[in-house]
């Protein structure tokens, strides 16, 4: 397993980039890991989604679905993809310090 | 008399209820099992059914002769569960009470959550092979079809059978080779996750039969609207994607009883402990099948291997014994791959699907993510070991968990 320096600590990553341990996940790591997905700036907006998604997936063990985010945290799906372009469930994942979406195989 | 009820009569429901009938003192219980289908699908047939590989005929059996005699079944809707009262309330008023309830309703298509999708061109250009009646009209559709461009989408996860739409399309590559017309078909699999393979070594391992097959993915494909005058379908991110036959695999939910008892999470899911599938709100209350919110693949594989460790687990749970949490999320699956072959995979919640032998380390016979004919025979064969042995109640020689014997990781 890799790892790699965010925000001034060392990370587990995998080889997409992804966190591997969400427990050493920090605020300041998901500034810098938005940045690299073409968010310059966390607002409130984005701060809601990322820390439901968190608490969710300490929950079920697993990255939330959109549908998961969109209901728990009360955003609809239009707003999320202005939030986080171009693949939400991904970015969020990432941002937040959780594992790829991913399917069975 | 303690009482047990068991909603639904499917492939968890049956294979628990041939399981309790034994494991349980009879003459102590009262088991009642509601379903509002008197028939039992074969559902991993629906997939070769738009083939023309099976008929209607190969895919179901009344679920009658399934249940154990000693079980009372009753064929009724399901108004709500009142898990406060320990009670079942039936569409007709009819209350059942309960010292136990073990849900198994699993998951079902919601076509009318996606805008325009079950609409005027539902049935004509519009299909999906997630139902009986779906998959014998897309049969007829595909028999006389000229060509065009075959879209496969996925509108959101979870589904059941996750590689079933990966199967639909190397079929489909292999159909229409069959009849002449392959280089008139184009094939695309628009998925909301991001690729068709996302585990790190079947990404690898697998990634070139989709490139053999010219299979074109288009990821991250998250649906918001299918625009059925234009033929196209529409993501959230504005991207269009058009078809001239579109093979939707609709939003799956939980029954909706299950929201309309407050039971279930935002897809009617029931939210469990994922070793034990006990619920996490009452204690008397499990879920089985693809009915609850495990992180494992929806499927009768998985239920088959929940309930190999449910029945010793849910003694102890009576006994007011700690239950063992074992249940590791194991699923094992054929997967079809076309011209005659098959893909067989094995894995659990934290293990993906690794190279290897099975069940037998290092001999096999079947190949672990490799195709192989064995494998596709497999998968025909299966079907008589899910009527003559799991919708029995027997069990299958193999371990519930997952072994790592006989795997390799490249």
């Amino acid at each position: 397993m890799a790892t790699r320096t965010i925000a001034g600590k060392t990370v587990q990553v995998n080889d997409e980039g992804f966190m591997t341990n969400p427990a050493e996940w920090t605020k300041e790591i998901a500034d810098e890991l938005a940045k690299e997905e073409g968010i310059d700036c966390l607002t409130d907006a984005h701060w809601k989604v990322i820390e439901f998604s968190r608490v969710s997936a300490k929950d079920s063990g697993k990255a939330p679905t959109l549908r998961t985010i969109t209901t728990g945290a009360g955003v609809s799906t239009k707003e999320l993809f202005q939030l986080f372009p171009k693949g939400p469930a991904k970015k969020v994942a990432r941002i937040a310090g959780l594992g790829k979406p991913e399917g069975c195989v | 008399m303690k009482k047990l009820v068991i909603l639904g009569a499917g492939t968890a429901g049956t294979m628990v209820a041939n399981r309790l009938v034994r494991t349980l003192k009879m003459d102590k219980w009262q088991i009642t099992m509601v379903d509002k289908d008197p028939v039992h699908y074969y559902q991993p047939g629906w997939l070769f059914v738009p083939f023309g590989i099976y008929e209607k005929k190969d895919c179901f059996k009344p679920k009658s002769k399934y249940i154990p005699s000693q079980v009372k079944m009753l064929q009724a809707d399901i108004q709500c569960v009142e898990p406060e009262n320990n009670r079942v309330i039936l569409a007709d008023r009819t209350v059942l009470e309960y010292d136990y309830l073990i849900v198994a309703t699993g998951a079902d298509i919601y076509p009318d959550e996606t805008p325009g999708l079950n609409e005027g061109e539902w049935g004509k250009s519009i299909h999906t092979f997630y139902s009986m009646n779906g998959a014998v009209a897309l049969a007829d559709k595909l028999r006389n079809w000229n060509g065009g461009r075959l879209v496969v989408n996925v509108v959101e996860n979870p589904i059941k059978c996750p590689v079933a739409p990966l199967e639909f399309l190397m079929l489909a590559d292999w159909f229409f080779h069959k009849r002449g017309i392959r280089d008139r078909v184009e094939l695309i699999y628009a998925t909301p996750l991001p690729g068709a393979f996302t585990k790190p070594i079947a990404n690898k391992k697998l990634s070139y039969l989709l490139e053999k097959k010219n299979i074109i993915v288009e990821p991250e494909f998250m649906i918001e609207r299918a625009d059925p005058d234009a033929k196209k379908i529409v993501s959230y991110d504005e991207r269009e994607v058009e078809y001239d036959l579109l093979v939707s695999v609709p939003l799956n939910k939980g029954a909706d009883y299950i929201g309309r008892s407050g039971l279930g999470d935002e897809l009617n899911y029931v939210p469990v402990n994922k070793h034990t599938l006990l619920s996490n709100k009452f204690s008397n209350i499990f879920v089985l099948g693809d009915a609850s919110n495990i992180p494992a693949s929806k499927a009768g594989s998985v239920a088959h291997y929940a309930i190999d460790l449910f029945g010793e687990n849910f003694l102890r749970h009576l006994e007011g014994k700690e239950m063992h949490e074992e249940f590791d999320g194991h699923a094992n699956c054929f997967v079809e791959s076309g011209f005659g072959k098959g893909l067989l995979i094995d894995f659990n919640y934290t293990v993906e699907p690794l190279p290897g032998r099975f069940p037998v380390p290092g001999i096999g016979p079947m190949k672990l993510l490799e195709e192989s004919r064995l494998n596709h025979l497999g998968k025909l064969g299966f079907r008589w070991m899910y009527w003559n042995i799991l919708m029995r109640g027997q069990s299958m020689p193999l371990p519930a968990t997952m072994s790592m014997a006989g795997k390799w990781k490249e």
